[in-house]
């Protein structure tokens, strides 16, 4: 359970969840906007949407220039972590309401970041930015600067919720179970690239093999929010066949929308080891001599 | 910048204006151009089958280029006010390259993207959605040119 004193949303529909308390709905939010132990932050695919306008007092968090290392392949380490906290002033007892863009796809990878540094108490919004401005609740252009806070420098637990190139081999050979959450084109290998992302390409096409396909977006309602608890159990456990106590890794091409399945297959229905491979196709369709699986070529 | 090949004069103006922009000044450069992407003219509104999509971007985002008798390129976008920063590239666009003439755009460099400096700033995977804009501009262009 969160660390912070600040009340759960009750409302029915979250209660389903295995963890209700890593959501609020848009009805919570408009009720606590003015709340001091909140820090509400939009984090989106398009960099510039938050300046188009955003959820009043709502910080930015760019998963891009905030959350990556800007040299290196990885996410930023605990220092430059605290130095981003600190500068939207969240400090590490703030409630982090995240929200954002296409189906809270980046807010999920923001959240499932915050997750790697242990931030204790991190909620998403159901339905995200679209439900928010479908309802006609308010958007703002002002410039938010929320007095600076003190945030520990905390290291990053990599260990937990993230999965590596050698841990997803040895995660095969003991018939660990993998969800590969991409297009089905891209899955059967068919596109060396997400449709519309031409630059984020893989020299071969495929899976990994034994991965199950189970594109992200269908643990969304056409309004962003989540499906409920009995309908992504009906995707995940009956239909793929797993088990909330099996080990599982989620994957896509760099390990943004898995982390949206990473939140679905963890908050939602309770597993309780599922890692992210955010190396994913970009990095295993690169990689030499990894195994491979592609319908009629195996 | 001198061994880089020359822009048309107005879009060169645009880029430099980016250049010269403190780094953290220049989203909000963008955000402005964004916002002067015009409308399509009616022509184009009413009949949406004469706009290509370009799905190098990840949002539903379009584009018509028309050539006048004097050789002169028309440039025409339209893309969701969801997506501002394709919103911005094509923004750019429009200023810099609209009423250029058909040799100019095709002798434009796709790489104008590297040039605005907001690869620190834009991942790089967005910014090759604008060289996929560009490809497609000159096509179009190559095209309406042709049948005049």
């Amino acid at each position: 359970m969160p660390a912070t004193s600040v009340e759960l949303d009750t409302a029915p529909k979250l209660q389903g969840y295995a963890h209700p308390e890593r959501l609020v709905t848009t009805e919570w939010l408009a009720a606590h906007l003015d709340d001091p132990r909140i820090v509400i932050a939009e984090s989106d695919e398009d960099v510039l949407l938050y300046d188009t306008g955003h959820i009043p007092g709502a910080v930015k968090l760019d998963w891009h220039a905030d959350l990556n290392d800007p040299l290196v392949r990885d996410y930023v380490d605990g220092k430059r972590f605290a130095e981003v906290m600190a500068s939207r002033g969240i400090s590490r007892d703030t409630t982090v309401v995240l929200y954002g863009d296409n189906n809270n796809w980046w807010s999920a990878y923001a959240f499932w970041v915050l997750s790697l540094f242990g931030h204790p108490d991190v909620r998403l919004v159901d339905g995200g930015r679209a439900k928010w401005a479908a309802e006609g609740r308010d958007l703002v252009k002002d410039r938010v600067e929320r007095p600076r806070a003190d945030y520990p420098v905390v290291e990053r637990n990599d260990t937990v919720l993230r999965a590596f190139r050698d841990d997803v081999l040895r995660h095969i050979e003991k018939s660990g179970k993998l969800i590969d959450v991409r297009s089905p084109g891209e899955f059967e290998g068919t596109l060396l690239h997400m449709p519309e992302y031409p630059q984020e390409g893989a020299l071969r096409g495929g899976h990994i093999p034994t991965a199950v396909s189970k594109p992200w977006k269908n643990a969304a309602n056409d309004d962003a929010t989540f499906k409920t608890a009995d309908e992504l159990r009906a995707i995940y456990v009956n239909e793929l066949g797993l088990a909330v106590s099996d080990n599982v890794i989620a994957y896509c091409r760099i390990g943004e929308r898995s982390s949206h399945t990473w939140f679905v297959l963890t908050h939602l229905l309770g597993f309780e080891n599922v890692r992210n491979y955010d190396g994913s196709w970009v990095e295993w369709g690169n990689a030499v001599r990894v195994p491979i699986e592609r319908p009629g070529a195996n | 910048m001198s061994d880089l090949p020359a822009l048309p004069g107005r879009l060169a103006e645009v880029v430099e204006e980016f250049a010269s922009t403190p780094r953290e000044m220049r989203l909000e450069l963008l955000l402005e151009y964004s916002e002067k992407v015009p409308p399509l003219p009616e022509s184009l509104a009413g009949d949406r089958t004469q706009l290509e999509r370009v799905v190098e971007c990840q949002t539903p985002f379009f584009v018509a280029v028309d050539v006048d008798s004097d050789d002169t390129v028309h440039i025409h976008f339209d893309a969701p006010p969801e997506a501002p920063t394709v919103r911005g590239f094509a923004g750019i666009l429009v200023e810099g390259l609209d009423g250029v003439s058909v040799k100019e755009l095709l002798e434009t460099p796709l790489d104008i993207s590297s040039r605005l400096g907001l690869g620190e700033l834009v991942s790089p995977m967005r910014l090759s959605g604008m060289s996929g804009i560009m490809r497609r501009m000159k096509r179009l262009a190559t095209e309406a040119a042709s049948k005049n």
